[in-house]
């Protein structure tokens, strides 16, 4: 075992817990900052497979950005300090087969398509910042997906704009 | 290569040899050598607070006609020592009802998130922990981790005045964070790269000339980024007693106050690195050490002025410290991000590298110019307004008499 390995299953099992913990823990503060713990293990699985950009977007939007908000929206309930009430709802059993499911559904397909352990050769990480850069304004690329997405964002905008505004 | 020109870059070549004598893998190696560099790096720089502390003081002391520290030492210089011993010796109190785990990771949260961001400073041509190719990105995520430590801090002490400078902090930093990346943005661009190295390496011209606007906004958000005066509303004494970290004591409070210097400092180092054109200077690149001084020197300028503003200007209100950055910073910064889009665009096939940064500079001076006259005029108006409301005012009271 090499030492990329243990360190990869010391991050997956803190990953995991810490994902646990998000929908097991009874204080919601303390979910989301689980939450951030479950973000970052994602973080550092990134950087082991020397996706550098990604690591570092990892945290910036969903730690620096997200996380962050979630926090400050989980401060302004009634519900910080505690939740008394039973952790586990009644259609409990209904998520728990969907899960099932979904998990069959990837270990079949991985199977299908063949596990391989044999990873593709990796470019040099500046010139394939460059190519997400490029794909991402050209027409045969993600330019349309990534300008729909700006429009959305745009109509969130305005819209929190028009519910916040107060006529004086 | 001697031991005078580039003295950590000599260390370290002669400890891998002798690593390797005594018959330790190159992986091995690497990895102690990571340790030890990293080590002496981040105690180094914790240790510096220790001089920016007693600095700052002196400083801010001459600013308000005192003297600033000067019994211990000569000219007071270990002032900072005394107090560091002092507290060391001071009791922890975890207050009542506080949150444990949380409110112990806090203040160690909020120093590593600030020391993160020294791994990629390159202090010579030669000497930096890593050139990270997202250099950029990495210094404003890092910082999301400082504002995480705060909020933890003011949320697990269990008192409403803590919690009131959490809802601050959350509220300014991700306001500031919005015009910093759009200014950080300008060096990207003028460089093309991410990383903090390519960006130095590629300003012949320092990008305080080409992108003066640039550098203001950075500077004033990377002030409120800090959380000091005049954006210290996060720990307003005379408002909510102390803000987050309110009910810290001994070394735990400490690691707040280094971690306070600690960042402003850092700020300084990387507004150096991204528009004072870092270790850049004549005969660097032959001599690192040259490189360091040069390095040291526009750095301890930054620094200066960052204090200097702190020791010269008052707190915002709440409204206006939001007004400043929505209605001002944000919009401008676009602007300019678009405006230097063209310019460098436009320019780009000049050859005279200071004929295209006379073009930058003009773009950015007629944004300058164009923000201050619209602001003044909108200033005019407001004033007008609130003159004929006053007026108005006057005449109701007189009638009713």
């Amino acid at each position: 075992m090499t030492w990329m390995q243990i360190v990869f299953i010391v991050t997956a099992a803190v990953t995991l817990g810490s994902a646990v913990r998000v929908v097991s823990s009874g204080k919601m503060l303390h979910a989301a900052l689980w939450l951030v713990a479950a973000l970052f293990g994602v973080a550092i699985l990134f950087a082991m497979l020397e996706a550098g950009f990604f690591a570092v977007v990892q945290v910036l939007v969903y730690i620096g950005a997200i996380a962050i908000l979630v926090i400050f929206a989980v401060m302004l309930t009634r519900h910080v300090m505690e939740d008394t009430g039973p952790q586990v709802i009644q259609s409990w059993w209904l998520a728990a087969i969907l899960a099932a499911m979904v998990f069959a559904g990837l270990v079949v397909l991985i199977i299908s398509a063949g596990f391989k352990a044999q990873l593709p050769p990796i470019q040099d990480s500046q010139t394939m910042i460059v190519a997400l850069g490029q794909a991402l304004v050209m027409p045969d690329g993600y330019l349309l997906p990534f300008e729909v997405a700006s429009v959305m964002l745009l109509a969130a905008l305005v819209g929190s704009i028009y519910i916040a505004y107060q006529k004086r | 290569m001697t031991f005078i020109s580039d003295p950590i870059n000599f260390i370290a070549t002669w400890l891998r040899i002798m690593l390797a004598n005594v018959g330790a893998s190159p992986d091995l190696t690497a990895f102690i050598l990571s340790v030890v560099g990293g080590g002496i790096l981040a105690t180094g720089a914790m240790l510096w607070v220790t001089f920016l502390i007693w600095y700052e003081r002196k400083i801010i002391g001459r600013i308000q006609d005192r003297l600033g520290p000067n019994r211990v030492g000569p000219w007071g210089i270990f002032q900072s020592f005394a107090d560091m011993l002092k507290i060391f010796t001071k009791e922890y109190i975890t207050p009542n009802g506080a949150d444990r785990v949380l409110y112990n990771i806090a203040p160690v949260l909020s120093v590593a998130s600030v020391l993160l961001i020294w791994a990629i400073i390159p202090f010579t041509v030669t000497s930096y922990g890593v050139d990270l190719n997202v250099g950029v990105l990495f210094v404003v995520a890092v910082a999301g981790l400082g504002e995480l430590a705060i909020i933890m801090a003011g949320w697990s002490s269990n008192n409403k005045y803590a919690l009131l400078g959490a809802f601050r902090v959350v509220a300014q930093l991700i306001s500031y964070e919005v015009p910093m990346v759009l200014s950080l943005l300008v060096p990207v661009l003028l460089s093309g790269s991410m990383s903090l190295n390519a960006i130095v390496k590629a300003q012949n011209v320092w990008y305080i000339f080409t992108a003066p606007l640039a550098a203001l906004i950075f500077m004033i958000t990377s002030i409120a980024e800090v959380g000091r005066s005049p954006f210290d509303l996060v720990e307003s004494e005379s408002e909510i007693v102390g803000g987050f970290n309110i009910e810290y004591s001994g070394l735990k409070f400490g690691m707040f106050f280094v971690a306070e210097f600690l960042h402003a400092f850092t700020s300084a180092l990387i507004f150096t690195v991204l528009f004072l054109g870092g270790w850049r200077g004549p005969g660097a690149e032959q001599y690192p050490i040259l490189g360091f001084i040069y390095f040291s020197l526009k750095n301890v300028f930054s620094y200066f002025i960052f204090i200097l503003v702190r020791g010269s200007l008052p707190r915002f209100r709440i409204d206006q410290m939001m007004d400043l950055n929505w209605k001002v910073l944000t919009p401008v910064s676009l602007g300019l991000f678009a405006v230097v889009t063209i310019v460098a665009k436009l320019v780009q096939g000049n050859p005279n590298e200071l004929l295209r940064g006379l073009f930058l500079l003009i773009a950015n001076g007629v944004i300058l110019l164009t923000t201050s006259l619209v602001m003044g005029q909108f200033a005019a108006r407001r004033r007008r307004h609130l003159d004929e409301r006053a007026e108005g005012q006057k005449l109701r009271v007189r009638s009713q008499v």
